[in-house]
């Protein structure tokens, strides 16, 4: 992996490279308070001082609601039109090495049996460039899942601030370097670094592997329902997590033309499994915590080889009633 | 861009059966050839199927993989696209996209018996594997069909059950529950568990198929246990809730499994290692 250094004051420069080189740039921004991830013309759009943003990365890949079908009736046949939903070429700037890593948990459910083009064409058209955590607070544990403040898994170019005006460029793919070399005038060739003591320090709370032995044998535990007793089963938890991937399609229609999208949902919302004749295999909040946890950290270490949390916290700073994943994870590791 | 799997094929509704007052058999045929010919599948699959602007349902394909040229669902109207689909006329368009999931390994049961066991609107599924088998009529041996419903007006494919019974190589038991009876019926009075037992089909070498609402299925199972079925020669097919198809949407998960890639077929020996979730 190549080592470079570029001031913090060029990076305006490289973003100007990047746009005319035909990428639009997605970087979180503050809006009223939530950092988010949005299209940026300017460095200094770019929101600074916060540990995480509200909402992941992941949109860049898999929008929250995406056209996967257009269609038009004429007389009783209908016809297929181009679905809009383009593949831009992007580069997602600033995100966290943990949303770095969810994208592959993300690229995985969508390439399995049957790849997904417009999943894998976004993968495709963007590059990502993390910045890696200076800060982490209480909710973060991405040291636990297998990732770290400088992890670079995932990142195409990951940036470490080392210096007030310089960050350490660690270019890690081919579309990395396909980014330095757009200017490569502005890299320099880094000296030692010791990248570790300019990252965040995250305490590992616990062991990946020994929640996944655990948790086959605990399905009938009482745990699930005493730790969900104040869920209120908003879907929050899925909506700001950077690696669930569960959907929903649905049907618009304006006359006779209509379109079918793919939407984001969650494994908390009752209606998730709901049957048609009324039964439902999770009829309580319980069962739904239970398959959310069983789903992150045993269904799919099982099935993809990679657990589908990467440790952001977003779903414990985001819960309105204060449910903590972590916490909760450590009185499963200690349930009988 | 690679294959779109949403896309579905356009089909033709070429029959429409009605076979109780709120259930329908629509045949389906492919309004472009090349897709036609392209096309192949295997008992025990299903497909999504579409009604454009109102959304996908679900269903088995409820015609044997050996009948070609078409495909038939049987679906009650119960939900939003049901309805939808259900006030669609001969003619029309529609969608389907699959086949998927796995497959009744047919192929394995030559030489064998096959006791198929079905209650109410689930016997569509095994009615593919009936007509497979009778198709195939020389690779097996027995075949024994008992299948129930509520009213003598909710049994499905009543035309199909006839031909069945005026068949000399099958035995068809027909029950309805108690109540249920009309003063013409001539079949069993009586639940299916409880008719099944009285009939005691042999148990050596015979598979059995089991298709019903999760009561029957309750009961059923100890009565094929106690005829000396194994669970591992007892098949059937899980019904979760599902969008995508394809395992990517996430409601069919139980277990490491999804119903909708890994089944929807399993014997009881599988789904006895299920979580139970479905």
């Amino acid at each position: 992996m190549e080592k470079m250094t570029i001031q913090a004051g060029a990076i305006e420069e490289l973003f100007g490279r990047i746009r005319s080189g035909g990428r639009r740039i997605l970087a979180p921004v503050d809006k009223s308070g939530a950092i988010v991830f949005d299209e940026i013309s300017s460095y200094g759009q770019v929101a600074s001082g916060y540990i995480q943003t509200t909402l992941s990365a992941k949109e860049a890949v898999l929008p929250r609601f995406e056209e996967i079908l257009r269609f038009r009736s004429e007389g009783k046949g209908v016809v297929f039109e181009e679905e809009s939903n383009k593949a831009l070429p992007t580069v997602v700037f600033g995100l966290r090495p943990c949303d770095a890593r969810s994208l592959s948990v993300v690229s995985a459910v969508f390439e399995r049996d049957y790849p997904d083009p417009f999943v894998r064409s976004k993968i495709e058209n963007t590059v990502l460039i993390g910045v890696s955590c200076a800060q982490s607070d209480e909710y973060c544990f991405c040291t636990s899942v297998g990732g770290g403040p400088g992890d670079t898994t995932g990142s195409d170019l990951l940036l470490t601030r080392i210096d007030d005006a310089v960050f350490l460029a660690e270019i890690i793919t081919e579309k990395g370097e396909s980014i330095v070399s757009m200017a490569q005038e502005l890299f320099a060739r880094a000296g030692d670094v010791d990248k570790n003591s300019h990252c965040a320090k995250v305490s590992r709370y616990f062991d990946l592997e020994e929640l996944g032995k655990r948790l086959p044998a605990m399905f009938d535990s009482p745990v699930w329902d005493g730790q969900s007793l104040r869920c209120l089963g908003c879907g929050t938890c899925s909506f700001v997590c950077p690696s669930c991937t569960c959907f929903d399609i649905q049907d618009e229609t304006d006359g006779p033309r209509g379109i079918r999208l793919r939407c984001w949902d969650s494994c908390g919302f009752a209606q998730f499994t709901l049957h048609t004749s009324g039964h439902n295999p999770r009829e309580v909040q319980g069962k739904r915590w239970r398959q959310r946890i069983m789903h992150k950290f045993s269904y799919q270490p099982g099935g993809l080889g990679e657990a589908g949390c990467v440790g952001c916290g977003r779903c414990s700073r985001a819960c309105p009633v204060d449910m903590n994943l972590l916490q909760h994870i450590q009185e499963i590791l200690e349930a009988d | 861009m690679g294959k779109n799997e949403y896309k579905p094929y356009l089909m033709r509704i070429a029959e429409i059966t009605e076979e109780t007052p709120d259930v329908n058999t629509f045949r389906l045929e492919f309004t472009n050839e090349e897709e036609a010919g392209g096309f192949s599948f295997n008992a025990g699959q299903f497909g999504e199927y579409s009604v454009f602007g109102e959304g996908e349902s679900t269903f088995c394909i409820a015609s044997s993989p050996t009948r070609k040229g078409y495909i038939e669902c049987t679906f009650r109207r119960a939900g939003r696209v049901t309805k939808a689909l259900a006030a669609r006329e001969v003619g029309d368009t529609i969608g389907f996209r699959g086949p998927y999931g796995n497959v009744f390994p047919i192929g394995d049961w030559k030489g064998k018996s096959l006791l198929f066991v079905s209650g109410g609107i689930a016997l569509p599924p095994l009615r593919c594997v009936i007509w497979n088998a009778l198709d195939l009529r020389e690779d097996f041996k027995d075949i024994t069909i008992v299948y129930g419903a509520r009213s003598v007006q909710d049994l499905v494919y009543k035309k199909e059950l006839e031909e069945w019974r005026a068949k000399p190589d099958i035995t068809l038991i027909t029950t309805v529950d108690p109540g249920g009876e009309t003063p013409e019926w001539k079949g069993e009075i009586g639940f299916v568990p409880t008719v099944l037992e009285k009939a005691a089909p042999a148990s050596a070498d015979t598979i059995a198929l089991l298709c019903g609402p999760p009561i029957m299925i309750k009961l059923t199972l100890p009565v094929l246990s106690a005829l000396g079925f194994s669970p591992g020669n007892i098949f059937t097919t899980l019904e979760n809730r599902m969008k995508c198809g394809i395992g990517k949407c996430g409601r069919c998960n139980v277990g490491k499994y999804f119903v909708c890639k890994d089944g929807p077929v399993f014997t009881f020996a599988q789904v006895d290692e299920l979580p139970a979730e479905y």
